[in-house]
């Protein structure tokens, strides 16, 4: 699997992105700034890491969204490329309009660093497919503004086509509408989830849960390619 | 000329900040606010002198980067 993290000024979780795709693949994963004005060829994975890109100024994700190097992860995506977005990654891909709704401030106001738990969705897509349907894994949250929201109609149709991957199971505690905690494109080529796999992929700090999602993902490119 | 952009979260829009204002306005004492919604006032210094023109470029740009109309809403004024 050939992939690309993309660092913005303010990104601050590059590097757990980076070791977690090198644990499951043996290689090192591009990091791309986001000034730079072309994706390597022959990618297979673009990531927008989580942290807090700009200082999330103006609203989270949004001027990153506008960066130069946005453009041709738009277009990546439009050409069928996959892309997924942690966390302020999450917010970027709402923010660029390649995911629907937007990321509002968490319902309690508070900062939520704490475990949480999801639910797989469905896991027949590159992201989910090392878990089962129905599975349930822990992953770390660490946001301000992970409180998913969309209007009734993009909610009915999110819903309808099976576009919501992971939901939290148990405590919504951003408060996210239907405790969406992951949303699909509707290619299931893009993906956006606010809590952090990448945290969870050594057994010595914060366990395994979230390494069946690299592990797919490495299975996946690994046939492809 | 100088353009005010207001944002504001959109009605039906979860307004979080708007909320605990509210809550804190009610423990200093002030009773009877029955709703807060807190946004953002955005001051543009524009080159363009006519105001219409000037308006409808602060729109666009509104519409691209200063308001997310999927939860927000915004206007522009000329000042």
């Amino acid at each position: 699997m050939k992939a690309a993290i993309i660092v913005f000024p303010g990104t601050n979780r590059e590097r757990d992105m980076a070791i977690a795709l090198e644990r499951v693949t043996g290689r090192k994963p591009a990091m791309l700034w986001h000034r730079d004005t072309a994706l390597p060829q022959g990618l297979d994975l673009v990531v927008l890491p989580g942290g807090f890109s700009y200082g999330d100024y103006l609203r989270c994700g949004a001027m990153a969204a506008q960066s130069p190097l946005m453009a041709e992860v738009k277009a990546f995506a439009a050409r069928g490329g996959h892309v997924l977005g942690v966390c302020n990654g999450f917010q970027m891909l709402c923010e660029a309009g390649l995911l629907p709704g937007a990321l509002l401030k968490n319902a309690s106001l508070r900062f939520l660093a704490m475990d949480c738990t999801m639910r797989v969705e469905r896991a027949d897509t590159v992201y989910t497919r090392g878990y089962q349907q129905g599975q349930e894994f822990k992953a770390t949250m660490a946001h301000g503004d992970g409180n998913y929201f969309c209007d009734a109609e993009t909610l009915a149709r999110l819903e309808g086509e099976r576009l919501v991957s992971l939901r939290y199971s148990g405590a919504n505690r951003n408060g996210s509408i239907n405790a969406i905690a992951g949303i699909l494109s509707p290619n299931l080529r893009v993906m956006g989830m606010m809590p952090h796999p990448e945290n969870c992929v050594d057994p010595l700090v914060g366990g395994e849960d979230g390494l069946p999602m690299f592990q797919g993902l490495a299975e996946s490119f690994l046939t492809a390619a | 000329m100088k353009l005010r952009v207001t944002v504001m979260p959109k009605n039906g829009v979860l307004d979080p900040q708007g909320k605990a204002i509210q809550q804190a306005l009610g423990g200093l004492g002030f009773a009877g606010v029955e709703d807060v919604r807190a946004g953002k006032v955005i001051i543009l210094d524009v080159a363009e002198t006519d105001a219409a023109a000037a308006k409808a470029a602060g729109e666009e740009m509104a519409r691209k980067l200063l308001a997310n109309t999927v939860i927000e809403s915004f206007t522009v004024e000329a000042i």
